[in-house]
């Protein structure tokens, strides 16, 4: 797992990922690049992460990745990412596409839904909290 | 004592209390009005691991992390 400081270099990172894996005979590499759109007259998003949960979730995705003889890496960004920049990128290699296919939709399904990521709006270089897009976690509402 | 931190937007410094469990936890915040429009969207974690049993039994020096909804990527 990978943190950055603003917008990734996903081009850099898809070449590395693609380099390390060169020789691990992996038939299925299938990597996805979310990117910042332009609309509601955003300058930015911007994002705070809470690393030591991140890590462990995606400790336990690693475990369910190679359990399917499979590989799940991720990058994410801190703080602003502009408009038409990537803060997240993902991938999976797998022996074949099938694994991967389906590993990187409930990878990144399940990130939408349980990484501890909190995205703001940058308007008018105010930090809006995207508090209509964001999702209670699995177990919300425990302390209610 | 316990140490209770609150993440991402919910912008409240931490808190120390005596707490013996997570309800305690519960019951303690439930006093605060600016934590209202919080607690039923929020998980938890101990000390970096998420909870999800009221009873759990909390220890002098526990870390309780308030996680308000998400929105990676």
């Amino acid at each position: 797992m990978e943190l950055y400081d603003g917008p990734l270099d996903t081009k850099e990172i898809f070449g590395r990922w693609l380099d390390e894996q060169a020789e691990s005979n992996y038939g299925a590499y299938i990597p996805f690049v979310g990117t910042i759109r332009a609309e509601d007259d955003i300058e930015a998003l911007s994002f705070d992460i809470y690393e030591p949960v991140l890590q462990k979730w995606f400790d336990d995705w690693q475990e369910k990745a190679k359990a399917l003889g499979a590989v799940v890496k991720m990058a994410h960004a801190k703080g602003d990412v502009p408009v038409h920049t990537s803060s997240y990128v993902s991938a999976v290699f797998s022996p074949k596409r099938r694994v991967a296919l389906e590993l990187i939709d409930a990878f990144v399904e399940d990130f939408k839904a349980n990484a501890p990521i909190w995205k703001y709006d940058v308007r008018n270089g105010e930090r809006i909290y995207a508090a209509d897009r964001s999702t209670p976690m699995d177990g919300a509402g425990l302390l209610q | 004592m316990i140490k209770v931190e609150f993440l991402g937007p919910i912008g409240k410094v931490p808190l120390e209390m005596e707490a013996a469990t997570l309800a305690d936890v519960s019951a303690k915040l439930k006093e605060d009005s600016t934590l209202t429009q919080w607690l039923d969207k929020c998980a938890v974690a101990l000390n970096d691991t998420m909870v999800n049993d009221l009873s759990t039994v909390l220890k002098d020096g526990d870390r309780v992390s308030i996680l308000p909804p998400v929105c990676g990527g």
